[in-house]
């Protein structure tokens, strides 16, 4: 049995007495190879089909490889004569050789050409493009995402699923961020704690507390928004930023609680303690 | 005979059956259309009149249709039940291998099946994307697009290889799929999806592309993993070809990146989207109604505040179609088909497969 590939291997990357290695490049001294150059495709020994043109005696020749005959080397190589005109030995060759090259066209793979009737082309793009209004794409994505959104899938600190909720929280964690900076404010500077229940009674008209109020609250909201790594001095900054915002908010404080009833200021007594009671639980 | 004739010609005289007759010839007359008449003013003339008494006629009964249904609100009663129209989807063709939702064999079958390593998560999806030999245009515009829809994809360009030539080193690389865009006249017009190593192979017909830069008001996608939606896969055939575009995306979507990527199966035509969206609470307007208590009631029970979610395309925007599933990786010869669509299979409008 002839291997081509096996024989191939060998004489390539073992021994093959045609090779001839020289510095231009590896060249074949067999005297069947079609090109004189050492490769898989023009090797006389490694191809089962191979033909050539050689010379002998000023009558050309061509050689034609039968791999059926290859254990009686006599035999290996069938010989026709050419004739001397050019065109009717290209059409000698040609009718010689038919087989090797129907062979080869026929294991080259290519697309195959089908036809794409017109009729059908248009009936199918006219039923897609009813289709499509039928499935009301952007509403059906939208139900499935509010779906999922219900089943709980998405995980909520990620998600912008409750923006209300995020915001509440927001606020609640400002709140009592404001109240522990108070509650530090108490013990640098020995003042009273009114500004925390100032902030809970929200209901005063007076429009300057207010805008410090809000001040204030986008301060920490920038606290919030900064890194967990915190800075010292940015923080120092920050302290004393809202030092001066509470000092202010104070004043204003006390000139609306000056105006404000009694009975506002027992309410703030008791919040007072409150407070405190806060504060150990701080510390 | 005769005496035959002569009865006949005896009935003739009767009043009865001349009557009869004056019937039949009525009825075999055809019904009076206006395309009928030969005069083109005329017969304008009357098809407009026609045309518009239907238009009333439409018209009123509607309005009955209203009517009907405030009353049955004021007397409090249910309203009357609200006809759901005919559509195509409703009156489909039964399907036998349509899925119910506790369908043991199914659920075993896709368990078996060769997506079932990536679906569960041992595996993760590694994706090679190539081309047909000719390639341009837009071809490449698809793909760098498809690129950052599917993560984890490479494109390899295909020089003069055979597709079997391909689908070997995608196995010898470990890829779980291979996805092969096919252009004609400059324009991509089929996908071929073939899952490796011995996953099975899909072409689609791919019709409708709409690149990003050609949406309007698109947006950018971010390079998180994007989630999925199959919808409307119900059939056998439809599970299989869901799961196989499943396994093409990574199975732990990252949701922070709010990114989504649709396949909407609708008339056998899959709708490929890409989104990005986004979770908003939204207002929603009180209808007051004429001084009416009871729907004032009712309006007051709705909740102010609703949760929507918005839109805004991404791009690519396809369609595909599914042409034939093969057994196994690409081979057209000795292939073995699951399912090929043919022209004999397009019965009727209503038959579906996915």
């Amino acid at each position: 049995m002839q291997h081509d590939e096996v024989i191939w291997q060998v004489i390539r990357h073992n021994h093959c007495s045609y090779m001839a290695k020289i510095t231009t490049g590896i060249f074949c001294r067999n005297p069947y190879n079609v090109t004189g150059i050492c490769n898989r495709s023009s090797c006389p020994l490694a191809n089962s089909r191979y033909a050539t043109i050689r010379e002998d005696n000023g009558v050309f020749y061509l050689y034609m490889k039968t791999i059926e005959r290859a254990h009686t080397p006599k035999d290996l190589w069938e010989r026709v004569k050419l004739p001397r005109n050019y065109q009717q030995a290209l059409e000698v060759i040609d009718k010689h050789l038919m087989r090797i090259r129907m062979r080869k066209l026929s294991l080259k793979t290519r697309e195959k050409i089908t036809t794409l009737p017109r009729k059908e082309v248009k009936r199918e793009a006219r039923r897609e493009e009813k289709a499509e209004k039928a499935a009301v794409l952007e509403k059906s994505i939208e139900k499935e995402l509010l779906v999922r959104l219900q089943n709980g899938l998405y995980p909520g600190d990620i998600c912008n699923a409750n923006f209300e909720a995020y915001k509440k929280v927001i606020d609640m964690v400002e709140k009592s961020q404001a109240v522990e900076e108070e509650d530090e404010m108490i013990e640098e500077e020995e003042a009273g704690p009114e500004y925390v229940e100032f902030e809970e009674e929200d209901d005063i008209e007076d429009f300057g507390a207010f805008a410090v109020h809000e001040s204030q609250g986008n301060g920490s909201d920038d606290e919030n928004d900064g890194s967990a790594e915190d800075d010292e001095t940015e923080a120092l900054n920050q302290r004393k930023a809202k030092r001066k915002m509470t000092l202010a908010s104070k004043k204003l404080e006390k000139d609306t609680l000056d105006s404000k009833s009694k009975k506002a200021k027992v309410l703030i007594e008791v919040e007072h303690d409150d407070a405190v009671e806060r504060q150990r639980a701080v510390l | 005979m005769a005496i035959g004739g002569k009865r006949k010609r005896n009935n003739d005289s009767d009043g009865e059956d001349n009557s009869s007759k004056r019937e039949t010839r009525t009825e075999t007359k055809e019904p009076f259309r206006p395309s009928m008449i030969k005069n083109k003013e005329k017969r304008s003339e009357i098809h407009a009149k026609l045309k518009h008494q239907k238009k009333l006629e439409k018209r009123a009964k509607s309005n009955a249709r209203d009517a009907a249904v405030k009353r049955a609100i004021e007397l409090g009663e249910e309203p009357p039940e609200k006809k759901v129209p005919k559509t195509i989807e409703n009156t489909r063709e039964v399907d036998e291998t349509v899925c119910k939702p506790d369908d043991e064999e199914l659920f075993a079958g896709n368990d078996a099946d060769e997506f079932s390593s990536i679906l569960k998560r041992q595996q993760s999806p590694k994706i090679l994307i190539t081309t047909c030999r000719f390639n341009s245009t837009r071809g490449p515009a698809l793909i760098s697009e498809l690129l950052q829809v599917i993560p984890n994809a490479h494109y390899f360009k295909r020089g003069t290889y055979d597709l079997k030539k391909i689908v070997e080193y995608a196995n010898k690389k470990d890829f779980t799929s291979l996805v092969v865009v096919h252009t004609n006249r400059r324009e991509p017009n089929a996908l071929l999806i073939i899952g490796l190593p011995e996953g099975p192979t899909a072409h689609f017909k791919l019709t409708n592309l709409v690149l990003r830069k050609d949406i309007k008001n698109h947006g950018v996608p971010t390079s998180h993993q994007p989630e999925l939606v199959l919808n409307n896969f119900t059939t056998r055939l439809g599970h299989r070809v869901g799961r196989m575009i499943q396994s093409l995306f990574p199975q732990d979507p990252e949701f922070k990146g709010r990114r989504v990527v649709t396949f909407h199966n609708q008339r056998d035509f899959i709708f490929f989207r890409h989104h990005r969206y986004i979770f908003e609470t939204k207002e929603i307007k009180k209808i007051e109604s004429k001084g009416k208590n009871d729907e004032d009631g009712k309006s007051e029970k709705v909740p102010d505040h609703k949760t929507i979610a918005r839109l805004q395309e991404c791009g690519p925007r396809f369609t595909l179609k599914l042409k034939s599933l093969q057994h196994g990786t690409f081979d057209t010869k000795g292939g073995e088909y699951e399912w090929v669509h043919k022209p004999e299979m397009d019965t009727s409008r209503r038959r579906f497969f996915l």
